[in-house]
């Protein structure tokens, strides 16, 4: 064993090769990524089937929200950017370098949550909401979004769900490579986030409950650091970054389906 | 890090080091230029048909270009790219199977 580590090639061919040409980690990933890109599928094809069978579907998103969605779309593209050059820096044996890219991603993505999350606190203020959303008090909802809501039930139903996954997938891919970048030093840092992300928010807000969601993350992270402390490799890098691209390339479809398709023209 | 973690690390590096930095710059420019180029026909007033088979088209070519790059499938061996690939369209493709009868309803009860 102890030439096996002199030699870590040496160690890599006493084992027999992958049939896919590559370790079982990242194997493991891809299969779950296609199980997740089955459940994207399906709310996509739930939403498209909606438009199709509903023949006054809406056009509710002005240009300020297709400036928003577009401002979305450029951080999570640059946050795939970032992402792969954390992997090459990873590959590269730069430990420091990773961890920054690995920053800046995380930073692209919390960018992402917080403009998506003032889109749908607009919104849902201006009366595109759910019947489980609590109303928004001393607040006029606009006649042509509650008219939205109560004539296609179908759309916010379909654009929350649609989008809340998506959101909730983004926030797990940034508290991911959290736990890559920080390991257990990251655990104290996202309960901060967690009390801040709840008192910070209205009672009314679905984020005041949704924060929640950064709480239960804190605890699985922090079960999982226990039973496994470990120093992440550039496997562990490369894997959480499939992840990422993942996340960036669902929204690649969602962008142009929900949003572009649905643009206000005055 | 142990003996195990190391051979990965060795092996993960040897699959990587081959490509340089600047085609991931690429990749990206072209992303971002293709979301421009969507913005820009969204409010251009189109056949929502034509409008959708455009946006749908450069969607794919942008999943693509993520799934190749960024996502290194480019790289991997075939057999690999073949059974992932083609198991994902065949069973996306099998959810069309619903999209007749979201045209049904719009003729429902009026024969």
């Amino acid at each position: 064993m102890s030439e096996a580590v002199a030699h870590p090639q040496a160690l890599a061919e006493t084992y027999e090769p992958s049939l896919f040409g590559t370790y079982s980690k990242k194997i493991g990933m891809w299969l779950f990524l296609l199980s997740d890109s089955l459940t994207f599928g399906a709310l996509l094809y739930a939403y498209t089937y909606g438009r199709i069978s509903t023949p006054n579907w809406p056009t509710p998103f002005h240009s300020e929200s297709i400036r928003n969605a577009t401002l979305m779309t450029a951080f999570l593209l640059t946050s795939s950017l970032t992402m792969v050059l954390a992997v090459r820096a990873s590959v590269f044996g730069n430990a420091k370098t990773q961890r920054w890219w690995l920053f800046a991603t995380m930073a692209c993505g919390t960018a992402f949550v917080v403009l998506h999350g003032r889109e749908w606190s607009n919104l849902i203020a201006e009366g595109l909401t759910l019947p489980v959303f609590p109303t928004v008090p001393h607040h006029t909802a606009s006649a042509e979004f509650s008219n939205v809501a109560q004539t296609v039930p179908q759309f916010p139903a379909t654009f929350f769900g649609l989008t809340g996954m998506h959101m909730l997938h983004v926030t797990l891919g940034v508290i991911y490579l959290g736990i890559i970048a920080l390991r257990r030093t990251f655990i104290p840092i996202l309960l901060g986030l967690w009390l801040i992300a709840w008192l910070a928010t209205p009672a009314y807000s679905p984020f005041h409950y949704g924060a929640h969601v950064l709480l239960a993350a804190a605890v699985v992270c922090g079960v999982i650091v226990w039973l496994k402390p470990k120093v992440y490799d550039s496997s562990d890098v490369e894997v959480a970054g499939l992840y990422w691209h993942f996340v960036d390339l669902v929204w690649m479809f969602i962008f142009p389906l929900v949003y572009l398709m649905s643009t206000r023209i005055i | 890090m142990d003996a195990i973690q190391v051979a990965l690390a060795s092996r993960v590096a040897a699959q990587h080091r081959h490509h340089g930095k600047g085609q991931f710059f690429w990749v990206w420019a072209a992303l971002l230029l293709m979301t421009a180029i969507e913005v820009y026909l969204a409010y251009q007033n189109m056949q929502p048909i034509r409008m959708l088979s455009i946006l749908m088209g450069l969607s794919l070519i942008k999943a693509g270009l993520i799934i190749a790059y960024f996502m290194h499938m480019k790289f991997e061996v075939s057999r690999m790219k073949w059974l992932t690939m083609s198991s994902l369209v065949a069973c996306l493709a099998l959810m069309c199977i619903f999209f007749p009868d979201a045209f049904r309803i719009l003729t429902l009860g009026t024969k």
